[in-house]
Protein backbone atom coordinates (compact mmCIF):
# COMPACT_ATOMS: atom_id res chain seq x y z
CA UNK A 1 0.00 0.00 0.00
CA UNK A 2 2.37 2.28 0.90
CA UNK A 3 4.85 1.59 -1.51
CA UNK A 4 2.23 1.61 -4.27
CA UNK A 5 1.00 5.12 -3.00
CA UNK A 6 4.89 6.23 -3.24
CA UNK A 7 5.26 5.48 -6.90
CA UNK A 8 2.06 6.83 -8.08
CA UNK A 9 2.55 10.41 -6.03
CA UNK A 10 3.51 12.97 -8.18
CA UNK A 11 4.96 14.48 -5.56
CA UNK A 12 6.77 11.85 -3.53
CA UNK A 13 8.62 14.41 -1.36
CA UNK A 14 5.11 15.68 -0.38
CA UNK A 15 3.47 12.11 1.48
CA UNK A 16 -0.12 12.85 3.23
CA UNK A 17 -1.20 10.32 4.94
CA UNK A 18 -4.23 9.24 4.18
CA UNK A 19 -5.96 11.45 1.94
CA UNK A 20 -4.69 9.67 -1.41
CA UNK A 21 -7.18 8.40 -3.45
CA UNK A 22 -6.28 4.70 -2.85
CA UNK A 23 -6.43 5.25 0.58
CA UNK A 24 -8.51 2.90 2.95
CA UNK A 25 -12.31 3.88 2.98
CA UNK A 26 -13.63 6.40 5.42
CA UNK A 27 -15.21 4.69 8.75
CA UNK A 28 -17.91 6.46 9.96
CA UNK A 29 -16.84 10.00 11.75
CA UNK A 30 -16.05 12.00 8.83
CA UNK A 31 -12.64 13.76 9.14
CA UNK A 32 -9.64 12.39 7.91
CA UNK A 33 -7.51 12.79 11.02
CA UNK A 34 -9.08 10.95 13.96
CA UNK A 35 -7.54 12.90 17.61
CA UNK A 36 -6.96 10.76 19.99
CA UNK A 37 -9.87 9.93 22.14
CA UNK A 38 -10.50 12.79 24.41
CA UNK A 39 -11.56 13.32 28.08
CA UNK A 40 -15.01 13.06 27.02
CA UNK A 41 -14.94 10.11 24.85
CA UNK A 42 -13.97 8.42 27.99
CA UNK A 43 -16.20 4.99 28.94
CA UNK A 44 -17.39 4.79 25.30
CA UNK A 45 -16.00 2.58 23.27
CA UNK A 46 -16.60 4.54 19.61
CA UNK A 47 -14.65 7.65 18.96
CA UNK A 48 -16.40 10.44 19.13
CA UNK A 49 -15.81 13.11 16.22
CA UNK A 50 -13.75 15.77 17.55
CA UNK A 51 -16.08 18.68 16.70
CA UNK A 52 -19.27 19.75 18.39
CA UNK A 53 -22.89 18.65 17.44
CA UNK A 54 -23.38 20.06 14.00
CA UNK A 55 -20.17 21.05 13.08
CA UNK A 56 -20.41 24.50 14.58
CA UNK A 57 -19.68 25.25 18.20
CA UNK A 58 -22.30 26.62 20.35
CA UNK A 59 -21.38 30.25 20.50
CA UNK A 60 -21.59 30.20 16.15
CA UNK A 61 -24.93 28.66 17.02
CA UNK A 62 -26.19 31.01 19.54
CA UNK A 63 -25.20 34.04 16.81
CA UNK A 64 -27.17 31.93 14.48
CA UNK A 65 -30.25 31.27 15.88
CA UNK A 66 -30.46 35.07 17.54
CA UNK A 67 -29.73 36.27 13.55
CA UNK A 68 -32.84 34.01 12.66
CA UNK A 69 -35.46 35.23 15.84
CA UNK A 70 -34.39 39.03 14.13
CA UNK A 71 -35.08 37.50 10.69
CA UNK A 72 -38.69 36.12 11.78
CA UNK A 73 -39.61 39.01 13.67
CA UNK A 74 -38.89 41.39 10.39
CA UNK A 75 -40.50 38.73 7.33
CA UNK A 76 -38.21 39.32 4.47
CA UNK A 77 -35.18 42.02 5.85
CA UNK A 78 -31.73 40.63 5.39
CA UNK A 79 -30.08 40.20 9.10
CA UNK A 80 -26.28 40.55 9.12
CA UNK A 81 -25.05 37.25 10.90
CA UNK A 82 -21.21 36.24 11.31
CA UNK A 83 -20.86 33.26 8.70
CA UNK A 84 -18.52 30.69 9.10
CA UNK A 85 -15.76 28.69 6.93
CA UNK A 86 -17.81 25.61 6.35
CA UNK A 87 -15.90 22.42 5.09
CA UNK A 88 -17.16 23.16 1.51
CA UNK A 89 -16.72 26.14 -0.77
CA UNK A 90 -18.59 29.05 -0.52
CA UNK A 91 -20.96 28.68 -3.32
CA UNK A 92 -21.85 25.17 -2.52
CA UNK A 93 -24.59 26.21 0.60
CA UNK A 94 -22.99 27.13 3.17
CA UNK A 95 -25.56 29.32 3.83
CA UNK A 96 -28.15 27.07 4.25
CA UNK A 97 -25.63 24.56 6.11
CA UNK A 98 -25.04 26.96 8.80
CA UNK A 99 -29.00 27.77 9.40
CA UNK A 100 -29.90 23.63 9.02
CA UNK A 101 -26.67 23.27 11.67
CA UNK A 102 -27.81 25.85 13.87
CA UNK A 103 -31.87 24.67 14.40
CA UNK A 104 -31.54 20.72 13.68
CA UNK A 105 -31.73 18.53 16.36
CA UNK A 106 -31.55 14.00 17.23
CA UNK A 107 -35.25 14.61 16.31
CA UNK A 108 -35.34 15.81 13.17
CA UNK A 109 -35.45 14.34 9.99
CA UNK A 110 -33.70 16.07 6.94
CA UNK A 111 -34.11 16.24 3.23
CA UNK A 112 -32.00 17.87 1.22
CA UNK A 113 -32.90 18.84 -2.64
CA UNK A 114 -30.47 20.15 -5.07
CA UNK A 115 -32.61 21.51 -8.28
CA UNK A 116 -35.35 19.53 -7.23
CA UNK A 117 -33.43 16.03 -7.25
CA UNK A 118 -32.35 14.39 -3.99
CA UNK A 119 -29.80 12.25 -5.26
CA UNK A 120 -27.83 15.34 -6.83
CA UNK A 121 -24.12 15.49 -5.84
CA UNK A 122 -24.63 18.71 -3.33
CA UNK A 123 -27.77 17.39 -1.97
CA UNK A 124 -25.66 13.77 -1.11
CA UNK A 125 -23.06 15.58 0.00
CA UNK A 126 -24.83 17.78 2.65
CA UNK A 127 -26.82 14.52 3.79
CA UNK A 128 -24.18 12.87 4.38
CA UNK A 129 -22.67 16.19 5.98
CA UNK A 130 -25.44 16.38 8.60
CA UNK A 131 -25.70 12.84 8.92
CA UNK A 132 -22.23 12.33 10.05
CA UNK A 133 -22.11 15.58 12.09
CA UNK A 134 -25.55 15.63 13.90
CA UNK A 135 -26.94 11.81 13.51
CA UNK A 136 -29.92 12.64 12.08
CA UNK A 137 -32.74 10.49 10.33
CA UNK A 138 -32.47 12.04 6.88
CA UNK A 139 -35.20 10.85 4.05
CA UNK A 140 -36.08 11.75 0.00
CA UNK A 141 -40.35 11.84 1.26
CA UNK A 142 -41.05 15.56 1.25
CA UNK A 143 -44.20 14.34 3.46
CA UNK A 144 -41.91 12.93 6.54
CA UNK A 145 -39.21 15.31 6.73
CA UNK A 146 -39.01 17.86 9.39
CA UNK A 147 -36.03 20.20 7.94
CA UNK A 148 -35.65 20.56 4.05
CA UNK A 149 -32.40 22.02 2.65
CA UNK A 150 -33.26 23.17 -0.82
CA UNK A 151 -31.25 24.94 -3.51
CA UNK A 152 -33.32 25.82 -6.87
CA UNK A 153 -36.98 24.49 -6.15
CA UNK A 154 -39.69 24.28 -3.46
CA UNK A 155 -40.86 20.63 -3.51
CA UNK A 156 -43.96 19.68 -5.38
CA UNK A 157 -45.84 18.26 -2.53
CA UNK A 158 -47.59 20.52 -0.47
CA UNK A 159 -45.84 21.63 2.37
CA UNK A 160 -47.19 20.86 5.75
CA UNK A 161 -47.53 23.10 9.56
CA UNK A 162 -44.31 22.61 11.54
CA UNK A 163 -41.30 21.64 8.26
CA UNK A 164 -38.98 24.34 7.95
CA UNK A 165 -37.50 25.09 4.52
CA UNK A 166 -33.96 25.99 4.54
CA UNK A 167 -33.07 27.74 1.36
CA UNK A 168 -29.42 28.28 0.35
CA UNK A 169 -28.88 31.64 -1.22
CA UNK A 170 -26.17 32.59 -3.40
CA UNK A 171 -27.21 36.64 -3.55
CA UNK A 172 -29.88 37.86 -1.33
CA UNK A 173 -29.91 41.29 -2.25
CA UNK A 174 -32.47 41.47 -4.86
CA UNK A 175 -31.52 45.24 -6.01
CA UNK A 176 -28.02 44.37 -6.25
CA UNK A 177 -27.47 44.21 -9.67
CA UNK A 178 -29.37 47.28 -10.41
CA UNK A 179 -27.49 49.34 -7.07
CA UNK A 180 -24.29 47.85 -6.10
CA UNK A 181 -23.86 50.01 -3.18
CA UNK A 182 -24.21 48.26 0.13
CA UNK A 183 -24.48 51.27 1.48
CA UNK A 184 -26.98 52.42 -0.84
CA UNK A 185 -28.97 49.22 -0.90
CA UNK A 186 -29.70 49.04 2.66
CA UNK A 187 -31.21 53.23 2.53
CA UNK A 188 -33.62 51.71 -0.31
CA UNK A 189 -34.73 49.06 2.31
CA UNK A 190 -34.69 51.61 4.71
CA UNK A 191 -37.11 53.30 3.28
CA UNK A 192 -38.46 51.19 0.68
CA UNK A 193 -37.82 53.13 -2.34
CA UNK A 194 -38.44 50.57 -4.77
CA UNK A 195 -39.03 52.44 -7.56
CA UNK A 196 -35.71 51.46 -9.24
CA UNK A 197 -37.13 47.87 -9.51
CA UNK A 198 -39.99 48.96 -10.81
CA UNK A 199 -38.74 50.46 -13.64
CA UNK A 200 -36.67 47.37 -14.05
CA UNK A 201 -39.55 45.22 -14.59
CA UNK A 202 -40.87 47.50 -16.68
CA UNK A 203 -38.07 48.45 -18.98
CA UNK A 204 -38.01 44.19 -19.74
CA UNK A 205 -41.72 44.40 -20.61
CA UNK A 206 -41.41 47.99 -23.01
CA UNK A 207 -38.02 46.08 -24.40
CA UNK A 208 -39.44 42.57 -24.84
CA UNK A 209 -43.50 42.55 -24.55
CA UNK A 210 -42.74 40.70 -20.71
CA UNK A 211 -41.09 40.69 -17.87
CA UNK A 212 -38.07 38.30 -18.84
CA UNK A 213 -36.96 37.21 -15.38
CA UNK A 214 -37.75 33.47 -14.87
CA UNK A 215 -35.72 32.39 -11.73
CA UNK A 216 -34.82 34.68 -8.00
CA UNK A 217 -38.53 36.24 -9.21
CA UNK A 218 -38.59 39.61 -6.47
CA UNK A 219 -41.29 39.32 -4.39
CA UNK A 220 -42.75 41.49 -1.67
CA UNK A 221 -42.99 40.31 1.78
CA UNK A 222 -45.64 41.60 3.97
CA UNK A 223 -46.15 44.51 2.27
CA UNK A 224 -42.63 46.11 3.30
CA UNK A 225 -39.57 44.41 2.02
CA UNK A 226 -38.67 43.62 -1.29
CA UNK A 227 -37.08 39.71 -1.18
CA UNK A 228 -35.25 37.55 -3.56
CA UNK A 229 -36.94 34.36 -3.20
CA UNK A 230 -33.15 32.41 -3.86
CA UNK A 231 -32.60 31.39 -7.44
CA UNK A 232 -36.06 29.34 -7.55
CA UNK A 233 -38.37 29.18 -10.80
CA UNK A 234 -40.65 31.57 -10.62
CA UNK A 235 -43.04 28.76 -11.05
CA UNK A 236 -41.78 28.20 -7.54
CA UNK A 237 -42.61 31.83 -6.37
CA UNK A 238 -46.77 31.42 -5.13
CA UNK A 239 -45.88 28.55 -3.03
CA UNK A 240 -44.16 30.92 -0.96
CA UNK A 241 -47.50 32.99 -0.38
CA UNK A 242 -49.59 31.89 2.78
CA UNK A 243 -46.67 29.20 3.00
CA UNK A 244 -48.09 27.27 6.25
CA UNK A 245 -44.28 25.88 6.93
CA UNK A 246 -41.92 28.48 7.89
CA UNK A 247 -38.81 29.10 5.41
CA UNK A 248 -35.54 30.03 6.19
CA UNK A 249 -32.64 31.53 3.82
CA UNK A 250 -29.04 31.65 4.12
CA UNK A 251 -26.37 33.37 2.23
CA UNK A 252 -23.45 32.29 3.26
CA UNK A 253 -20.66 34.26 1.60
CA UNK A 254 -22.76 37.10 0.96
CA UNK A 255 -23.36 36.51 5.45
CA UNK A 256 -27.32 37.47 5.23
CA UNK A 257 -29.92 35.75 6.68
CA UNK A 258 -34.02 36.34 6.35
CA UNK A 259 -36.99 34.34 7.18
CA UNK A 260 -40.58 34.14 5.81
CA UNK A 261 -42.55 32.60 8.94
CA UNK A 262 -45.60 30.77 8.38
CA UNK A 263 -48.62 32.35 6.54
CA UNK A 264 -46.87 35.83 5.46
CA UNK A 265 -47.99 37.49 2.12
CA UNK A 266 -45.73 36.92 -0.28
CA UNK A 267 -46.25 38.98 -3.54
CA UNK A 268 -44.25 38.31 -6.66
CA UNK A 269 -44.01 41.94 -8.20
CA UNK A 270 -45.93 42.87 -11.28
CA UNK A 271 -47.98 45.54 -13.21
CA UNK A 272 -51.68 45.82 -13.22
CA UNK A 273 -51.73 45.35 -17.34
CA UNK A 274 -48.80 42.93 -16.63
CA UNK A 275 -49.97 39.99 -14.60
CA UNK A 276 -46.87 37.54 -12.70
CA UNK A 277 -47.52 34.30 -14.81
CA UNK A 278 -45.47 31.29 -14.00
CA UNK A 279 -44.27 29.35 -16.79
CA UNK A 280 -46.04 26.61 -18.55
CA UNK A 281 -45.02 23.53 -20.78
CA UNK A 282 -47.00 22.35 -24.05
CA UNK A 283 -46.23 18.48 -22.84
CA UNK A 284 -46.64 16.81 -19.89
CA UNK A 285 -43.44 14.89 -17.70
CA UNK A 286 -42.46 12.05 -19.74
CA UNK A 287 -41.95 9.91 -17.11
CA UNK A 288 -44.97 10.14 -14.44
CA UNK A 289 -47.28 12.25 -16.96
CA UNK A 290 -47.49 15.64 -14.42
CA UNK A 291 -48.95 18.01 -16.05
CA UNK A 292 -48.75 20.54 -13.25
CA UNK A 293 -44.96 20.20 -11.94
CA UNK A 294 -41.94 21.99 -12.81
CA UNK A 295 -40.25 19.96 -15.86
CA UNK A 296 -36.55 19.87 -16.86
CA UNK A 297 -35.43 19.50 -20.31
CA UNK A 298 -33.30 16.18 -20.94
CA UNK A 299 -31.65 15.99 -24.00
CA UNK A 300 -31.77 11.93 -24.96
CA UNK A 301 -29.72 12.06 -28.27
CA UNK A 302 -27.68 13.99 -30.94
CA UNK A 303 -30.48 14.07 -33.01
CA UNK A 304 -32.77 16.53 -31.66
CA UNK A 305 -35.13 13.88 -29.31
CA UNK A 306 -35.71 15.74 -25.83
CA UNK A 307 -37.96 14.94 -23.13
CA UNK A 308 -39.46 16.65 -20.48
CA UNK A 309 -39.50 15.29 -16.55
CA UNK A 310 -40.15 16.30 -13.34
CA UNK A 311 -37.58 18.44 -11.42
CA UNK A 312 -38.58 17.04 -7.97
CA UNK A 313 -37.25 13.21 -8.59
CA UNK A 314 -39.17 12.51 -5.20
CA UNK A 315 -42.72 13.54 -6.53
CA UNK A 316 -41.77 12.09 -9.80
CA UNK A 317 -41.28 8.58 -7.82
CA UNK A 318 -44.49 8.55 -6.04
CA UNK A 319 -46.76 9.74 -8.97
CA UNK A 320 -44.59 6.44 -10.87
CA UNK A 321 -45.55 4.45 -8.16
CA UNK A 322 -48.78 5.55 -7.76
CA UNK A 323 -49.38 4.19 -11.27
CA UNK A 324 -49.18 7.00 -13.65
CA UNK A 325 -47.35 6.38 -16.98
CA UNK A 326 -45.44 9.01 -19.04
CA UNK A 327 -45.10 8.73 -22.94
CA UNK A 328 -41.29 8.15 -22.44
CA UNK A 329 -41.60 5.85 -19.18
CA UNK A 330 -41.24 2.63 -21.05
CA UNK A 331 -38.02 3.64 -23.32
CA UNK A 332 -36.24 4.70 -20.15
CA UNK A 333 -37.33 1.30 -18.42
CA UNK A 334 -35.65 -0.67 -21.01
CA UNK A 335 -32.43 1.45 -21.16
CA UNK A 336 -32.57 1.21 -17.42
CA UNK A 337 -32.29 4.88 -16.67
CA UNK A 338 -35.61 4.62 -14.13
CA UNK A 339 -37.12 1.51 -12.29
CA UNK A 340 -40.74 1.28 -13.37
CA UNK A 341 -42.10 0.58 -10.02
CA UNK A 342 -45.22 -1.31 -10.11
CA UNK A 343 -48.14 -0.21 -8.06
CA UNK B 1 -21.64 39.67 45.01
CA UNK B 2 -22.49 35.93 45.62
CA UNK B 3 -20.27 32.92 46.44
CA UNK B 4 -19.87 30.64 43.56
CA UNK B 5 -21.93 27.97 46.07
CA UNK B 6 -24.97 30.15 45.80
CA UNK B 7 -25.36 29.92 42.29
CA UNK B 8 -27.56 27.07 40.82
CA UNK B 9 -26.86 25.02 37.93
CA UNK B 10 -27.47 25.89 34.19
CA UNK B 11 -28.70 23.30 31.40
CA UNK B 12 -27.01 19.92 32.50
CA UNK B 13 -26.88 19.19 28.52
CA UNK B 14 -26.45 22.38 26.97
CA UNK B 15 -25.78 21.48 23.16
CA UNK B 16 -29.26 19.36 23.01
CA UNK B 17 -30.69 21.78 25.58
CA UNK B 18 -30.29 25.47 24.10
CA UNK B 19 -31.29 23.77 20.76
CA UNK B 20 -34.63 22.28 22.14
CA UNK B 21 -35.21 25.66 23.60
CA UNK B 22 -34.47 27.49 20.27
CA UNK B 23 -36.70 26.13 18.72
CA UNK B 24 -39.46 26.53 21.07
CA UNK B 25 -38.04 30.27 20.78
CA UNK B 26 -37.96 29.64 16.60
CA UNK B 27 -41.76 28.40 16.99
CA UNK B 28 -43.04 30.91 18.97
CA UNK B 29 -41.77 34.40 17.14
CA UNK B 30 -42.87 32.57 13.85
CA UNK B 31 -46.13 31.82 15.40
CA UNK B 32 -47.22 34.34 17.56
CA UNK B 33 -49.57 33.92 20.00
CA UNK B 34 -48.83 30.31 19.95
CA UNK B 35 -47.83 28.87 23.59
CA UNK B 36 -44.73 26.62 23.65
CA UNK B 37 -43.22 25.07 26.34
CA UNK B 38 -39.49 25.30 27.27
CA UNK B 39 -39.21 21.53 28.76
CA UNK B 40 -35.74 21.29 29.90
CA UNK B 41 -35.58 20.79 33.49
CA UNK B 42 -33.59 23.75 34.61
CA UNK B 43 -33.85 25.40 37.98
CA UNK B 44 -34.40 28.99 37.48
CA UNK B 45 -32.74 31.41 39.89
CA UNK B 46 -34.75 33.95 42.17
CA UNK B 47 -36.74 36.24 40.31
CA UNK B 48 -37.06 34.76 36.75
CA UNK B 49 -39.50 31.92 35.65
CA UNK B 50 -37.80 28.97 34.06
CA UNK B 51 -39.12 29.34 30.78
CA UNK B 52 -37.04 33.10 31.29
CA UNK B 53 -33.85 31.15 32.27
CA UNK B 54 -34.02 28.81 29.74
CA UNK B 55 -34.51 31.57 27.01
CA UNK B 56 -31.24 33.39 28.17
CA UNK B 57 -29.23 30.40 28.68
CA UNK B 58 -29.90 29.36 24.92
CA UNK B 59 -28.99 32.48 23.58
CA UNK B 60 -27.54 35.15 25.99
CA UNK B 61 -23.66 35.24 25.71
CA UNK B 62 -21.08 37.98 25.88
CA UNK B 63 -22.02 39.68 22.86
CA UNK B 64 -25.52 40.65 24.42
CA UNK B 65 -25.93 42.75 26.90
CA UNK B 66 -28.53 42.37 29.28
CA UNK B 67 -30.89 44.69 31.06
CA UNK B 68 -32.75 43.34 34.80
CA UNK B 69 -34.22 45.39 36.85
CA UNK B 70 -32.09 46.89 39.80
CA UNK B 71 -33.53 44.13 42.22
CA UNK B 72 -32.73 41.44 40.12
CA UNK B 73 -29.44 42.59 38.54
CA UNK B 74 -28.14 42.86 41.92
CA UNK B 75 -30.08 39.72 43.37
CA UNK B 76 -29.26 35.87 42.76
CA UNK B 77 -30.27 36.35 39.10
CA UNK B 78 -27.63 38.61 38.10
CA UNK B 79 -25.22 36.44 39.48
CA UNK B 80 -26.72 33.42 38.09
CA UNK B 81 -27.01 34.97 34.62
CA UNK B 82 -23.00 36.32 34.84
CA UNK B 83 -21.92 33.09 35.48
CA UNK B 84 -23.43 31.01 33.23
CA UNK B 85 -24.21 33.58 30.18
CA UNK B 86 -21.23 35.65 30.62
CA UNK B 87 -23.27 38.25 29.16
CA UNK B 88 -22.86 42.25 30.56
CA UNK B 89 -25.85 43.57 32.89
CA UNK B 90 -26.50 46.65 31.97
CA UNK B 91 -28.10 49.77 33.41
CA UNK B 92 -29.16 51.73 30.35
CA UNK B 93 -32.33 49.87 28.57
CA UNK B 94 -32.09 51.20 24.99
CA UNK B 95 -28.25 49.30 25.07
CA UNK B 96 -30.03 45.92 25.75
CA UNK B 97 -29.86 43.12 23.42
CA UNK B 98 -32.09 41.04 25.83
CA UNK B 99 -34.59 42.65 28.47
CA UNK B 100 -36.20 41.22 31.17
CA UNK B 101 -39.15 42.89 32.38
CA UNK B 102 -42.38 42.12 35.35
CA UNK B 103 -45.38 43.03 32.77
CA UNK B 104 -47.22 43.77 35.96
CA UNK B 105 -45.25 46.88 37.16
CA UNK B 106 -45.43 50.20 35.52
CA UNK B 107 -41.95 51.07 34.91
CA UNK B 108 -40.01 50.79 32.42
CA UNK B 109 -42.06 51.27 29.37
CA UNK B 110 -41.68 49.06 25.90
CA UNK B 111 -40.60 52.16 24.63
CA UNK B 112 -37.09 52.37 26.95
CA UNK B 113 -35.82 49.57 24.97
CA UNK B 114 -33.80 49.86 21.58
CA UNK B 115 -36.03 49.70 18.57
CA UNK B 116 -32.96 49.55 16.04
CA UNK B 117 -32.54 51.75 13.49
CA UNK B 118 -34.36 52.12 9.94
CA UNK B 119 -30.73 50.47 8.11
CA UNK B 120 -30.63 47.53 11.10
CA UNK B 121 -33.98 47.01 12.69
CA UNK B 122 -32.48 43.73 13.87
CA UNK B 123 -31.13 45.64 16.53
CA UNK B 124 -33.60 46.14 18.90
CA UNK B 125 -33.80 44.39 22.32
CA UNK B 126 -35.90 41.30 22.94
CA UNK B 127 -38.20 42.24 25.52
CA UNK B 128 -38.83 38.82 28.23
CA UNK B 129 -42.20 39.77 29.67
CA UNK B 130 -42.75 37.56 32.66
CA UNK B 131 -46.65 37.24 33.53
CA UNK B 132 -48.85 35.91 36.45
CA UNK B 133 -50.29 33.79 33.78
CA UNK B 134 -50.68 32.97 30.02
CA UNK B 135 -53.92 32.64 29.56
CA UNK B 136 -57.19 33.74 32.23
CA UNK B 137 -56.42 37.27 31.41
CA UNK B 138 -58.32 39.23 28.99
CA UNK B 139 -58.17 38.05 25.49
CA UNK B 140 -56.94 40.00 22.61
CA UNK B 141 -56.82 39.35 19.43
CA UNK B 142 -53.90 39.23 17.03
CA UNK B 143 -53.31 38.65 13.21
CA UNK B 144 -50.29 39.50 10.75
CA UNK B 145 -47.40 37.14 9.77
CA UNK B 146 -46.91 33.40 11.18
CA UNK B 147 -51.22 33.73 11.93
CA UNK B 148 -53.29 32.02 9.35
CA UNK B 149 -56.73 34.38 10.08
CA UNK B 150 -56.52 35.95 14.19
CA UNK B 151 -55.33 33.90 17.21
CA UNK B 152 -56.67 34.99 20.55
CA UNK B 153 -54.61 35.28 23.55
CA UNK B 154 -54.87 36.28 27.40
CA UNK B 155 -52.01 36.08 29.21
CA UNK B 156 -52.64 37.36 32.69
CA UNK B 157 -51.41 40.09 35.02
CA UNK B 158 -50.02 42.34 32.78
CA UNK B 159 -50.40 45.79 34.00
CA UNK B 160 -53.27 48.70 31.95
CA UNK B 161 -52.08 49.96 28.82
CA UNK B 162 -49.73 47.06 28.20
CA UNK B 163 -51.80 46.12 25.09
CA UNK B 164 -51.71 49.88 23.84
CA UNK B 165 -47.79 49.76 24.27
CA UNK B 166 -47.92 46.45 22.19
CA UNK B 167 -49.99 48.29 19.38
CA UNK B 168 -47.82 51.14 19.67
CA UNK B 169 -44.88 49.49 18.92
CA UNK B 170 -46.28 47.77 15.98
CA UNK B 171 -47.05 50.73 14.60
CA UNK B 172 -42.97 51.45 14.42
CA UNK B 173 -42.87 48.19 12.07
CA UNK B 174 -40.52 47.33 10.57
CA UNK B 175 -38.62 48.52 13.43
CA UNK B 176 -39.56 47.92 17.32
CA UNK B 177 -38.84 45.49 20.47
CA UNK B 178 -39.76 41.76 20.09
CA UNK B 179 -41.53 40.36 22.91
CA UNK B 180 -41.50 36.84 24.62
CA UNK B 181 -44.39 36.07 27.13
CA UNK B 182 -42.85 33.93 29.62
CA UNK B 183 -44.21 32.52 32.98
CA UNK B 184 -43.55 29.23 34.25
CA UNK B 185 -41.74 26.82 31.54
CA UNK B 186 -44.21 28.26 28.63
CA UNK B 187 -43.56 31.09 26.75
CA UNK B 188 -45.96 32.87 23.79
CA UNK B 189 -43.98 35.18 21.22
CA UNK B 190 -45.17 38.63 20.03
CA UNK B 191 -42.53 39.83 17.61
CA UNK B 192 -43.24 43.61 15.97
CA UNK B 193 -45.00 42.12 12.95
CA UNK B 194 -47.86 41.17 14.79
CA UNK B 195 -50.97 43.78 14.99
CA UNK B 196 -52.83 44.27 18.27
CA UNK B 197 -57.12 43.94 18.32
CA UNK B 198 -59.28 43.41 21.17
CA UNK B 199 -62.44 40.77 20.66
CA UNK B 200 -64.44 44.28 20.16
CA UNK B 201 -61.66 45.88 17.27
CA UNK B 202 -61.40 49.06 19.95
CA UNK B 203 -59.91 51.75 18.73
CA UNK B 204 -56.58 52.49 20.22
CA UNK B 205 -58.37 54.52 22.69
CA UNK B 206 -60.13 52.20 24.35
CA UNK B 207 -57.33 49.80 24.10
CA UNK B 208 -55.63 52.92 26.72
CA UNK B 209 -58.05 51.58 29.04
CA UNK B 210 -56.81 48.19 29.39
Amino acid sequence: MMTAQTILSPHPEEPRSGVSKDAPARSETSFETKPPASPQDEGCGETKPAYNYAYLDEQTKRMIRRALLKAVAVPGYQVPFGSREMPLARGWGTGGIQITAAIIGPDDTLKVIDQGADDTTNAVSIRRFFQQTAAVKTTEATDEATIIQTRHRIPEAPLNPGQIMVYQVPMPEPLRKLEPREAETRKMHAWAEYGLMQVKLYENIARFGEVTTTYDYPVLVNGRYIMAPSPIPKFDNPKMHMSPSLQLFGAGREKRIYALPPHTSVKSLDFDDHPFRIQSWTEPCGLCGAGDSYLDEVITDDHGGRMFVCSDSHHCETRRGQGHRGAMLADASALHLVEETKP
Amino acid sequence: MLPQSQIGAGFSDPVFQSQAAFRALLAALSEPGTRQVMTSPVTPPQGLEAATAIALLALADYETPIWLTPALRDGPAGAWLRFHCGATLIENPADAAFAVIDGATDAPLLSTFSIGTDQFPDRSTTVIVQCAGLEGGRSVTLSGPGIADTRLVAPDGLRSGFWAEVAANAELYPLGVDLVLSHGNTIIGLPRSTQIASPEHASPEMLETY
